[in-house]
């Protein structure tokens, strides 16, 4: 069993070097002191109740010892931490931006050509990313521990992260600070593409995709789409009362109130409208909380969760 | 025990606030204390206690810097929309009632108690009065739609002002009680601590406002 | 003066009022004990419910939202109610007044108004548990102003109870400058005294900022105040510094008492002077004033800028150093002594080990480069508890076995206390030593679901939890079941002037204000080397 998660950033080895070097030096000064402690204990333990024993105050020679030391071990550390995190902070000229947009509970991603992804981030194995990030709503924060990096997003004002993945594969994104019920549950994937297949991931237009899950079946694809377009985060579909949102089971073809009194049968064009904006007709009872996704999902994606909510009965 | 005699007890206790170093005992109530001690301790004690109220001040004085740094033009704008003549009445009739207050410290000092009593009675006016201006300032903002939550300015300006106000308020009321005790015959040359102490607070809510004034209202 | 001096405090009067009226400071002492020994079995019970809703990924026993309530009532509970008041204002009252030789503290009522301001917010804190907030303990903005849940009545609970804390620290201050026996002077005050008169320091200057900023999260929600909301043109990550400014300073309001507690027991267990007095004093005081300067790094990964992080870090591994100039001193008073290993004594070499680990994995995460990414992770909770449970609490454990002679006048039977002591110790690095290993993994804090690749760490985790639980239970049983009514005013044979009094002690401490002549560390008999 390891302790550190994969490492696939230019910027992990050295956190890993940093981590290690402290970890050493408090493994041994740890050591030192139990054993210390230990071997005092058992060597002066109390004989008689009347015990000489030496009035020791004070010595000069021992404090400084031990105050220049733990100095020195301290400057030391200091000076490694800063030097890989100006490493880290410093953008390189040939950064590839991608902007990064937080809010409760979900994470978009804008590319520069215009392509837009929802939770699942893409980029190119050896390039050096800058995500320029802002928060819609609370705090939130961007933790991809394969990366060993970490921002928070915030509200008001961007904030940056640089780094550049050095192994393919897909790899994780946690939310790490603090937003509501949904916290946990606010994740999202890496992608490390090889170069080539980045390029062909930039010019595709989402068709091959629809290729590549043609011999699924669409309410499949709609379940898969659940958990990685965030609609887990406050759907449930066990028909639990007291969600976030209301619960897909038995969704399809129920009554639906309004706050403003009026109602509906929930067929396949309302339930589209309400994942594209879902704000414009509230379900009594429930907060203006999720965000719109019109533009986040493309349409076969869209009509394969309706597939999905169909069959949950 | 009964509920009567315990709420008894409590406002007993609650009404003789001042006696810094009571007995332990119940039935020891004026257990000797070395006089000068108590003097000595009850100063160091409010001065810490004018440090926190400084450093509560603080928080907004810092937020009043960051802001203004990044909003300089909210900060003109809001400012010049501030009546600078109720403000500098204001701030004139506050360092007036720091005079009085002082003129009262003296006094019992050479226990000219209807002197104390009758300056007591002017530095509560002037609170009052301050407070009356302050009233109108509000009524007004609020009748023409500024709110606290209008902008970044005024949610300094309202905050900043309104717990300087809360301040003004307790101040009258730590002045009032020690008036009514003055004239219960309570304070004498020999026993002036109380009156010290309340005069030093007072100050401090003197001394912030005449940082809040140029900082709200001169600037714009 | 009374010559009524011959009951003891305990004996003094009977019934709710003679308590609750009091102004005597070891009954306050006894009162606050109390109250914080309720809170912390809440809070407690809250953390055990935790560790059982992560038994399993997803849902276990309760929902998202019931578990972001109850980490949040742990935490602001365990905070506020228990671990700030905790040592300063129950060991605090009780033993100063008795360690410097006075009758009491200066502001005897003032003390009581503190305690009562102390229930207050209580009340109020415990009222906002009926729609409790969702913020967790540090109410960070946006967030905060816009839960629906009653973020007002708690926040407002703890401006309450910092009036507390600022009223018994301006108290403590005073009492250690104007009230001294004569002949205590400085470098022979207890190193409690010196602890106490730090966090004092501390509680003064801190509280008001974190008062203020309170203030305005109330007025936020409840006026539509616009510093801390971005929609409105705010900074949340200027909350974020204003609750810091004080939340650090915190952490060494919750921990230097229990430093003062050690530096008190383990030269006692070792018939030996505490050593080097000095640098113990002065580092408490180095820590105090040191720690209004590292709030930041709470904030490394925040978004404020750069070049405020590098100088965050940098101060915060100046704060190291006076720590570990502590453990030191701690470890050699040991050398050549003659050490009796009871059951405070036990608590205190665990607070040594347990903080030695605390503290060096504040390295970790004082360094930039590998904080940013454990920032927010188990690993932080890991270090914070061992800090605050492995520090704090086993301190507060250690003195309330140390000081229970002479605070009830009873012993307790120390083979049960070691039994229990196990337990505890081993629950507690059971329960927090997987969380390190989680956190590097890097599992985020506060998360109510998990990747399955991380449960067997939680399983263990909340196993630990119940180690530890059962450890508290037998304790409190023991102490509850003492094994003689009597105790005498000196078994330990301390030279500390507490001890020179009968135990329990007489309402008004000294029959005359005792004259002191020598160290209050003037243990042993052979002089090796004088300087």
């Amino acid at each position: 069993m390891t302790w550190l998660p994969p490492s696939a950033s230019t910027f992990a080895p050295n956190v890993d070097f940093v981590l290690m070097l402290i970890t050493v030096i408090s493994v041994i000064s740890c050591v030192l002191i139990s054993f210390l402690l230990i071997y005092f204990v058992i060597k002066y333990r109390r004989k008689t109740d009347d015990d000489p024993t030496p009035a020791i105050t004070h010595d000069s020679f021992l404090e400084t010892l031990w105050t220049i030391i733990p100095t020195i071990l301290c400057i030391v550390i200091f000076l490694y931490g800063y030097v890989y995190y100006d490493e880290y902070t410093t953008t390189p000229k040939n950064a590839y931006e991608i902007n990064v947009t937080g809010q409760s509970w979900i994470w978009t991603f804008d590319y520069s050509n215009g392509k837009k992804t929802l939770n699942e981030l893409y980029v190119p194995i050896n390039q050096p990313i800058r995500l320029v990030m802002q928060s819609k709503d609370v705090l939130h924060s961007f933790f991809v521990p394969a990366f060993r990096v970490k921002q928070d997003v915030v509200g008001g004002r961007y904030t940056f992260i640089n780094f550049t993945a050095t192994q393919e594969g897909v790899f994780k994104i946690y939310c790490t600070e603090y937003c509501g019920t949904g916290h946990s549950d606010m994740g999202g994937k890496v992608h490390v593409l090889s170069k080539d297949k980045y390029a062909a991931w930039q010019s595709d237009s989402g068709s091959k995709i629809v290729n590549a899950s043609a011999d699924i079946p669409l309410d499949q694809v709609g379940a898969e789409l659940r958990n990685s377009k965030g609609c887990v985060v406050c759907h449930n579909i066990d028909g639990a009362a007291g969600g976030t949102g209301p619960t897909w089971k038995g969704l399809f073809g129920k009554k639906r109130n309004f706050e403003d009194g009026s109602s509906t049968i929930a067929d396949e064009n309302y339930l589209r409208e309400s994942i594209e904006y879902p704000t414009e007709k509230m379900v009594k009872g429930y907060q203006p909380l999720m965000p719109a996704y019109k533009g986040l999902l493309a349409d076969y994606e869209i009509t394969a969760i309706i597939e999905y909510i169909k069959t949950l009965k | 025990m009964g509920l009567l005699s315990g709420t008894s007890k409590f406002i007993k206790a609650l009404t003789y606030p001042s006696d810094m170093l009571p007995p332990i005992m119940a039935d020891d109530e004026h257990q000797h204390v070395d006089p000068e001690l108590e003097h000595a301790a009850s100063k160091f004690g409010m001065w810490l206690f004018l440090a926190t109220e400084v450093l509560l001040f603080g928080g907004l004085f810092a937020a009043y810097a960051i802001y203004r740094a990044k909003y300089p033009d909210m900060f003109q704008h809001g400012s010049s929309s501030l009546n600078v003549v109720l403000g500098s009445i204001n701030t004139i009739i506050l360092i007036f009632s720091s005079f009085t207050v002082v003129v009262a410290v003296k006094a019992i000092q050479e226990n000219k108690i209807k002197l104390v009593k009758l300056m007591l009675w002017i530095t509560i006016a002037c609170g009052a009065i301050f407070g009356i201006n302050k009233f109108f300032e509000y009524s007004y903002k609020i009748h023409h739609g500024i709110t606290p939550g209008t902008d970044i300015f005024y949610s300094l300006y309202y905050a900043a002002t309104g717990i300087h106000m809360l301040h003004v308020l307790i101040g009258m009321g730590l002045l009032s009680f020690l008036l009514y005790r003055t004239s219960k015959g309570y304070y004498s040359k020999d026993n002036f601590t109380a009156i010290e102490i309340g005069g030093l607070y007072w100050h401090l809510i003197d001394v912030i406002w005449i940082y809040l004034f140029p900082l709200l209202y001169l600037i714009g | 003066m009374s010559t009524d001096n011959e009951k003891n405090y305990l004996e003094n009067g009977k019934g709710f009022s003679s308590w609750f009226f009091t102004t005597d400071h070891k009954r306050l002492g006894v009162m606050y004990l109390c109250g914080i020994g309720t809170f912390f079995i809440i809070a407690a019970i809250a953390s055990v419910l935790l560790r059982a809703e992560h038994l399993s990924p997803g849902r276990t026993i309760v929902d998202a939202h019931t578990y972001n309530v109850l980490f949040t009532l742990h935490g602001s509970m365990m905070v506020f109610l228990f671990i700030v008041p905790g040592v300063a204002a129950t060991f605090g009252n009780f033993l100063i007044p008795l360690m410097i030789g006075a009758r009491d503290v200066i502001f005897p009522k003032l003390n009581l108004y503190s305690f009562w301001i102390y229930c207050l917010g209580a009340v109020i804190f415990l009222f906002a548990l009926a729609a409790p907030a969702d913020t967790g303990w540090t109410f960070y903005t946006p967030y905060s102003i816009e839960s629906g849940t009653n973020v007002i009545l708690i926040t407002l609970g703890i401006f309450v109870l910092g009036f507390s804390s600022i009223l018994t620290g301006i108290n403590f201050i005073v009492t250690i400058h104007k009230l001294r026996a004569p002949g205590m002077t400085w470098d022979r005050l207890p190193l409690f005294c010196w602890a106490a008169y730090s966090t004092s320091i501390l509680q003064v200057l801190a509280t008001p900022v974190v008062a203020i900023t309170l203030v305005l999260l109330i007025g936020e929600r409840y006026w539509g105040l616009g510093f801390f909301d971005p929609a409105k043109g705010g900074d949340p990550v200027l909350f974020q510094h204003f609750f810091w400014f004080y939340s650090h300073p915190a952490v060494y309001i919750m921990i230097l008492p229990a430093m003062g507690i050690i530096s008190e027991i383990i030269p006692v267990f070792s018939r030996k002077p505490i050593f080097g007095y000095k640098s113990i004093a002065y580092s408490s005081l180095a820590i105090a004033l040191i720690s209004f300067l590292v709030w930041g790094h709470h904030m490394f990964t925040s978004g404020q800028s750069k070049l405020i992080n590098i100088i965050f870090s940098a101060i915060t591994f100046a704060v190291a150093i006076p720590t570990a100039i502590k453990v030191f001193n701690w470890l050699w008073t040991m050398y050549k002594g003659s050490i009796e290993l009871s059951a405070a004594m036990l608590y205190a070499l665990a607070f040594i080990f347990l903080f030695t680990i605390g503290g060096l994995t504040g390295l970790h995460l004082g360094a930039l480069a590998s904080t940013i990414h454990l920032h927010d992770t188990y690993f932080v909770v890991a270090h914070m508890h061992y800090v605050m449970i492995g520090g704090t609490l086993f301190g507060l454990f250690a003195a309330l076995h140390f000081w229970y002679p002479k605070m009830w006048g009873k012993m307790f039977d120390e083979f049960r206390a070691k039994i229990a002591f196990v337990f505890i110790f081993i629950g507690f690095n059971v329960t927090f030593f997987p969380q390190f290993i989680m956190g590097t993994l890097g599992m985020p804090r506060r998360y109510y679901n998990y990747d399955p690749e991380f449960t067997i760490f939680h399983q263990i985790s909340t196993a630990g939890t119940w180690l530890m639980a059962l450890g508290f239970i037998f304790m409190l049983y023991n102490f509850f079941r003492p094994i003689s009514k009597t105790a005498e005013a000196n078994p330990y044979k301390s030279k500390s002037l507490e001890w020179s009094i009968p135990s329990p002690p007489p309402t008004l401490n000294f029959d005359e204000i005792p004259t002191v002549t020598e160290s209050t560390y003037a243990y042993g008999n052979k002089i090796e080397r004088e300087t």
